[in-house]
């Protein structure tokens, strides 16, 4: 049974600014909880800012670090989920309730990629 | 994607989910199993052309219940069915409404509670539950167990057939039934794991595709049994065990000991969850079994196994779970805490159990503990007749080399 790491992106410069409708919260909960019963999630988290980030390139033969936040990438991973599901179609419908669940005015979006087993 | 891929996806989700729902209002698995079938192929019609609603999942179980109540009101028995039919008739929530978590939970406990029942022979457990809870097909399970569809298909018709006819009650037990019942549940899982992870015949010595669909099923029951402490202890056990699938067999498939691991190639993050699901497992012969798995992952050398604790444990599941295969798993972990003198005793007692008598692993324990006395020649002729007796051709290859090197 394949893996896959879900990234969901979002724009932090278009982030919604008040706090989370509490009904979204609680299709969340009720989402992850399901997700978990159906013995297909591993690992869920959401993110820190990108503020709170630092990246590190190594070119050249140099390492050279820059501290967020990354301003002059569009869309930024703003959470992750791991799973484990029978196949890439499984994998997809999970995250398209995911998304689903979020607000209307909203723009997330999410990247489904199965993971190399060695 | 195809359309017909994101139905069969949906469908995959919510097979179990809608059988256990059906097998409700019609009190039989292997009819609402045929009614769960009866609506995917209706969903492969409507939904290429009108689109997948919104709650799919809804749909399909709203779509199959209607259809398990007309199938009850068509059955000649219609006065006293329609008394039993008359709550379920209320529960069907409209298709955009989603049910009640808690019910759907209710559902899939009375579901491989049902598939698991003792009434049935211990393949037949395993293929139904397979089938019903794990969703899987009659051509996986086959290709998993290295036997042909049609046994397969006939032993899960069997199986339906024989739950029916016991008039096996679609019902989690409670009282003094429960325990025996909820080990039934738990040990067709584990044997499930176990087939996949030490695999009994034929050339593979591991089918880690068997050990995921375990493990799924274990995670599925942990998180539906959240108060039952022993479900927490299979789930961590299996968790530790799988996390070293890949280290297990070398680049030829040939089996690789514990102690010549590359502990790098351990799951970390199964380690993890085992450990996390051992926080929340009890003392019962799973629970233990896990400590002990644990004890394995946590060591980062093979030196650093604590030996002294792992024999306490087995010490612990021996008075538990008394068998011979316990005891013999004890005296590997005192020849590890205390040396080979002190196990060689306790696996000598065990050579007159008739229930070892064609167990490899036996003359295998028995010829490390007395290459490791310097008894070579003793040692030669017990990995010799370990090799003779094993089914697996990846460890005959293993211990007639250790012969060898002798």
């Amino acid at each position: 049974m394949p893996r896959f790491l879900t990234m969901i992106r979002i724009d932090e410069q278009d982030l919604p600014s008040d706090e989370f409708p509490p009904e979204f919260e609680q299709r969340m909960g009720a989402l992850l909880e399901e997700i978990t019963k159906a013995g297909v999630m591993l690992d869920t988290a959401g993110l820190l800012p990108t503020s709170a980030g630092t990246r590190l390139s190594w070119s050249g033969g140099k390492i050279s670090y820059t501290d967020g936040p990354f301003t002059e990438t569009k869309e930024v991973v703003g959470g992750y989920s791991l799973t484990q599901c029978k196949d890439k179609a499984e994998a997809i419908e999970w995250t398209r309730r995911f998304l689903e669940i979020h607000p209307v005015e909203w723009k997330v979006s999410a990247e489904v990629r199965e993971i190399q087993e060695m | 994607m195809s359309a017909a891929q994101a139905v069969e996806a949906v469908f995959r989700i919510e097979s179990a989910r809608i059988i256990a729902g059906v097998a409700r209002v019609v009190r039989d698995v292997g009819i609402a199993e045929e009614i769960a079938q009866d609506a995917l192929v209706a969903a492969l019609e409507q939904w290429p052309q009108a689109g997948v609603p919104d709650r799919p999942g809804a749909w399909l179980m709203t779509t199959a219940k209607h259809r398990a109540i007309d199938l009850v009101r068509r059955r000649e028995t219609y006065a006293r069915k329609l008394a039993e039919v008359g709550r379920s008739l209320e529960d069907v929530p409209p298709p955009d409404e989603p049910a009640d978590p808690e019910d759907i939970d209710d559902d899939l406990l009375r579901l491989i509670f049902t598939s698991c029942h003792p009434v049935l022979a211990t393949e037949a457990r395993i293929a139904l539950t397979l089938r019903l809870m794990g969703g899987l097909t009659t051509q996986e399970i086959a290709r998993a167990f290295l036997t042909s569809e049609a046994t397969v298909a006939q032993r899960i018709v069997r199986a339906k057939r024989a739950l029916a006819k016991a008039g096996v009650p679609f019902e989690v037990p409670y009282g003094a039934e429960r325990e025996a019942r909820l080990s039934s549940v738990l040990e067709v899982i584990y044997l499930v794991f176990n087939e996949g992870y030490a695999a009994t015949a034929g050339d593979d010595l591991v089918r880690p595709a068997l050990c995921e669909d375990a493990l799924r099923l274990a995670r599925v029951l942990a998180a539906l049994m959240p108060e039952e402490p022993e479900a927490h202890g299979l789930a961590a056990l299996l968790e530790f065990q799988a996390s070293r699938i890949a280290a297990r067999t070398g680049p030829d498939g040939e089996p690789v000991l514990l102690a010549d691991q590359n502990r790098a190639r351990w799951n970390r993050m199964l380690i993890h969850r085992g450990a996390r699901a051992l926080g929340r497992a009890g003392n019962g012969p799973y629970s233990v079994q896990a400590a002990i798995a644990g004890c394995h992952a946590a060591a980062v050398r093979y030196e650093d196994t604590d030996w002294p604790r792992i024999a306490a444990l087995y010490g612990r599941l021996v008075q538990l779970v008394p068998s011979p295969v316990v005891e013999l798993n004890r005296a590997v972990a005192v020849s590890m805490a205390e040396g080979p003198e002190a196990a060689l005793p306790l696996v000598d007692a065990l050579a007159r159990e008739p229930a070892l008598r064609a167990y490899h692993l036996l003359p295998s324990v028995r010829g490390d503990l007395l290459e490791r006395l310097g008894r070579t020649g003793e040692a030669r002729a017990e990995f010799e007749r370990a090799a003779s007796l094993t089914h697996n051709a990846q460890e005959r290859t293993l211990l007639l080399g250790r012969a060898a090197r002798l």
